[in-house]
């Protein structure tokens, strides 16, 4: 019976992130309106976008192969899979030991690969563009990441997603230098894989300054409905990690009931609903960077994930 | 010791090394002093902070001088002598900041390595001061070396200056005659810099340094 | 009866202070040189009064009693020379009134601050003095403002500056080692009080303290690879100030850093300084002596031999040995009055010649003889010829060498021929054949060159015996 119960909550969670990852965007994209004195699309917008791609024609280019049409399915279930992993509103769920930082960023290179790849397929220009950027963002950004998850695996003992909020959220962690470079490097990172201002800009139309949306330019109908709920549901996943491994309070533990989960669910909405905000303003704040610049936004995020590495040993060996 | 207290000082001298790095990064002039200015503020807060560990007044005037000399006189001074010798206004690097950037972060590696190795017998406060301020001095070697502009290389200093300070405030109880000395390698340093530049700028319309190395003379 | 050792700080400051706002060339070169004669006679009251104990921040032992009487030696004899230098400089056109005054200005607080420097007792006051000195002298050698001086003395500040600062991290790291034994506060920082409880200190912590002590004295001392100030520094200067660079201020540097040795020859745990002397040692001696060869600027290959010669001297230092540590000790007072001498006839001739190029140089003993035989004399005994001081020093390293690792003896011996060398392949240039250059006679005072001359020539055959029984006691002590 609780096997069960477990299973639900675990479906439960994985819906969730199904189904609030427009939410998300479209909040993003609201707040940002009215940061700049419009009135913005409804929340509801991204959802409506979705069911009207849903329901048109898939157009294909004749020089596509079936590489092209398989990768928007890959590319959505790798992001799915990855974003159910990350605790949201409970820790310690049934899937959760599989949740482990290095796997969840594996995940999501994966994803880039078929994005990559499926941008190269039809052989426009832009398409390269797109697709030769992205893998240079990806080569600094992923080495970044994973310099981001030593400090904090060293910190918390463990890789998994469900001891390190654990940890963080008991009184040993304490304030610690490194976890708030590890924070700032993660922060930067996150702006860059989810291709947001100052590293790409999700609403441009010209195609010279697109990274993104460069290697999607072809896609249409349901396929270009998933790679966008995809590409939502790696901001939710994005946010949900900050709010795990860096504030961790208010988490639930898987089993401690229904009114835990609550407690859980609510936080957790409250936290993604600051970070929104915060995305908002910052990216209103500031302007795109040019794409040279890039690797060296980039360069100072592992250089931030290194030192704080370095911290982390100094602060052992006192 | 109290742990927050203890966590504050870290967190105090490792923002000055996060600070040498973003200097080293910079490559407006500017944006360099601006910077510094930074660098020296976050000196002040770590030495007044030690100072009121260790319990050693004298030790806030050294933050007071880090603070008024450091940190507002020396950028406002060279940002005007700047703008007077309108000296260009972009800073070459002898290499590319990558690979800078990389060197940084080998010299901040072997000093903590070596720095932790060495004073095993000593408070934890004081060995986490020493590595640190070593790794600082480093990074303005570093900045010193990899910069081809004379108000680069003079910056570079003075931020090694700041890790000097930060040394001398760890070695608990180091009298004032450590105090005297650094101040007073402040100012002189000041005012040989000053008519330094003045005398460079006005025999060689320029501070690049590498027109300076045509005048070198002989070649080994 | 005033205390010679606050007498030999008070009168140069008193005299600096005094210099700076006196007018007119003449009282002022005549103040100095007076300045400078009373500074030697109360260092030379030294030998007679009874010392006193070492103080909190003073002190005067055996090792430092004869720097103190050479160094106010020398600037005596320096400021006799400068004398007439200076005042050809100035009708020439080289310098101004104003900068004269600067000059002899900051010569005495040179002079102050390196006395400083070999009586302080406190690790912290070396420093200080050590940086005030570097400070002056950076200022005198950019005096001239002309391109090559500007780029000579940023370069300098620069690396002093760099190499003072890496002392200072030393020194605080030797106040971290013996603040555990000794307590805090200004007791962890006088000399005397740490040689006493030098065994007791943390060895490793002492070791890193050496290294950056080494790196940053070694740059004032001009060893190799740190020595790339050093040339341009001796050849855009004025001549009186590479006369004390050469013969002063590298030997204070080096005096520095054998008061370090002698703390770490006290603690049995730290690593033996003797490599790393010996391979910065051997280091600038061959890296020296090949150089010597290409030189076209007389003053930079008096400059390079200056190099050179502070590499036999750490060499000496770190095989370490009662007779090594000895023979050092005799090698930098010979060194210091040979090089003076050379460079007060070098300034001279420079002068008369009207460039400092050896091309230009030439059939000196026929044009002026005082000075082209005085110069013979100079680079013959810098050059380690018997019987003249360098080469009693030269011999009993060398031997102490053999005796001792005779493997090193080989590039030691290879150095010290390829110097020789060069050096008397370019005296011959310089001093005889054909005759180059003006002929004009020389107003030069030719009293202080020959009285070092005199001194090292006598050195070579008979040295005093309480300077014997003094360094034989600090040559134990150096360990």
């Amino acid at each position: 019976m609780a096997l069960t119960v477990d299973f639900l909550v675990q479906g439960l969670q994985m819906a969730l992130v199904l189904v609030a990852a427009p939410l998300l965007t479209g909040f993003v994209r609201k707040v940002r309106a009215r940061l700049q004195r419009r009135r913005g699309p409804s929340l509801l917008q991204p959802y409506r976008d979705l069911y009207r791609l849903l329901r048109k024609e898939v157009v294909l280019a004749e020089s596509a192969s079936w590489l092209f049409r398989a990768s928007p399915y890959l590319i959505f279930a790798f992001t799915w899979v990855a974003a159910s992993l990350v605790p949201t509103f409970a820790t310690g769920l049934v899937f959760s030991w599989t949740a482990d930082l290095i796997a969840i960023v594996a995940l999501l290179g994966s994803a880039r690969f078929f994005l990559a790849l499926a941008g190269l397929d039809v052989g426009t220009s832009f398409g390269g563009i797109g697709s030769s950027r992205e893998a240079m963002i990806a080569s600094l950004a992923e080495p970044a990441m994973l310099l981001i998850v030593f400090p904090l695996a060293l910190v918390a003992g463990s890789t998994q997603l469900s001891t390190v909020a654990a940890f963080m959220a008991s009184p040993q962690a304490g304030l610690s230098v490194s976890v708030g470079l590890a924070l700032v490097a993660f922060i930067m990172v996150a702006i860059a894989e989810n291709a947001r201002i100052p590293v790409d800009n999700p609403a441009t139309h010209l195609e010279l300054t697109m990274v993104h949306e460069a290697m999607v330019l072809e896609y249409s109908g349901r396929h270009l409905a998933m790679i966008e709920l995809a590409a939502s549901m790696k901001l939710l996943l994005y946010a949900s990690l900050l709010a795990c491994l860096f504030a961790p309070w208010g988490l639930a533990t898987s089993g401690m009931g229904a009114a835990a989960y609550a407690v859980g669910a609510a936080s957790y909405v409250a936290k993604v609903t600051v970070i929104g905000i915060l995305l908002a303003v910052f990216e209103t704040a500031i302007a795109k960077m040019r794409v040279f610049r890039v690797p060296e936004f980039l360069g100072a995020a592992l250089m931030l994930g290194l030192l704080a590495t370095l911290f982390v040993f100094l602060s052992r060996s006192l | 010791m109290n742990s927050l207290v203890f966590e504050i000082a870290h967190m105090l001298a490792a923002s000055l090394v996060l600070i040498s790095f973003v200097q080293l990064y910079q490559d407006r002039l500017y944006a360099l002093l601006n910077t510094f200015a930074l660098h020296s503020l976050a000196l002040a807060c770590s030495v007044a902070w030690q100072a009121y560990i260790q319990d050693a007044p004298h030790l806030y005037v050294t933050a007071a001088i880090a603070l008024v000399f450091k940190a507002i006189v020396i950028p406002v001074v060279l940002h005007r002598i700047i703008q007077r010798l309108k000296i260009h206004r972009e800073i070459e690097t002898v290499v590319g900041i990558g690979l800078t950037m990389l060197a940084g972060i080998a010299l901040v590696a072997l000093s903590m390595v070596v720095m932790l190795r060495v004073t095993g017998g000593a408070d934890p406060l004081a060995r986490q001061d020493l590595a640190f301020a070593l790794a600082v001095i480093l990074l303005g070697l570093l900045l010193m070396v990899s910069r081809r502009n004379a108000v680069g290389q003079v910056v570079g200093f003075m931020s090694l200056e700041n890790g000097l300070v930060l040394a001398a405030t760890g070695a608990k109880g180091m009298p004032l005659v450590v105090e005297i000395s650094v101040a007073f390698s402040i100012l002189i340093a000041f005012i040989v810099i000053g008519i330094f530049l003045f005398r460079i700028r006005e025999r060689f319309d320029t501070v690049d340094m590498q027109v300076l190395d045509r005048y070198r003379g002989e070649r080994l | 009866m005033p205390d010679p050792v606050a007498l030999v700080l008070l009168i140069p400051i008193g005299a600096a202070a005094l210099l700076a706002v006196l007018p007119g060339y003449r009282l002022t070169s005549r103040l100095s040189v007076l300045a400078s004669l009373l500074t030697l006679v109360a260092a030379s009251s030294l030998f007679v009064v009874e010392r006193s104990g070492p103080g909190r921040y003073l002190f005067v032992d055996d090792l430092n009693i004869v720097f103190i009487v050479l160094n106010t030696f020398v600037a005596f004899t320096t400021s006799i020379f400068s004398a007439t230098y200076i005042s050809h400089e100035l009708e020439s056109g080289k310098l101004t009134l104003n900068y004269l005054r600067f000059y002899h200005a900051m010569y005495q607080v040179l002079i102050f601050a390196m006395n400083l420097a070999l009586v302080a007792n406190n690790i912290g006051l070396i420093w200080v003095a050590i940086e005030l000195a570097t400070l002056t002298t950076v200022l005198m050698v950019g005096i001239y403002r002309t391109h090559e001086a500007l780029e000579a003395a940023w370069k300098y500040f620069i690396l002093g500056s760099v190499g003072i600062a890496l002392a200072l991290f030393g020194t605080i790291l030797v106040y971290m080692a013996a603040r555990p034994v000794i307590g805090e506060g200004s007791d962890a920082m006088i000399w005397t009080v740490l040689i006493e409880h030098v065994a007791a200190f943390d060895s490793s912590l002492l070791n890193v303290a050496f290294v950056f002590l080494l790196l940053g004295y070694g740059t004032k001392v001009g060893l190799a690879p740190l020595h790339a100030w050093l040339p341009d520094a001796h050849a855009e200067g004025p001549t009186p100030i590479s006369a004390v660079l050469s013969g002063l201020l590298l030997n204070v540097a080096l005096y520095a850093l054998l008061r370090f040795k002698m703390l770490l020859a006290g603690n049995e745990g730290a690593i033996a300084p003797g490599p790393m002397l010996v391979t910065m040692g051997l280091t600038s001696l061959i890296f020296a002596s090949f150089m010597l060869y290409r030189r076209a600027d007389v003053k930079r290959l008096f400059a390079y031999s200056s190099i050179e010669h502070m590499g036999i001297m750490a060499f000496a230092f770190g095989l370490g040995g009662p007779l090594a540590n000895f023979a050092g000790l005799l090698h930098m007072v010979m060194h210091s009055l040979t090089k003076s001498a050379i460079f007060f006839a070098v300034g001279h001739i420079a002068q008369v010649k009207g460039s400092q190029k050896i091309a230009d140089i030439g059939g000196l003993t026929v044009t002026h003889p005082w000075l082209g035989w005085g110069l013979v004399l100079g680079v013959v005994a810098i050059a380690g010829l018997p019987p003249l001081g360098i080469f009693m020093s030269e011999f009993l390293i060398v031997s102490s060498t053999i005796a001792r690792e005779p493997l090193l003896a080989i590039p030691l011996v290879l150095g010290l021929m390829v110097a020789f060398g060069a050096l008397l392949m370019r005296l011959n240039g310089l001093a005889f054949g054909e005759p180059r250059g003006s002929s004009a006679p020389a107003n030069a005072s030719y009293v202080p060159m020959f009285a070092h001359l005199v001194l090292v020539c006598v050195a070579g055959v008979y040295l005093p015996a309480p300077l014997v029984a003094w360094f034989r006691h600090v040559a134990s002590l150096l360990g």
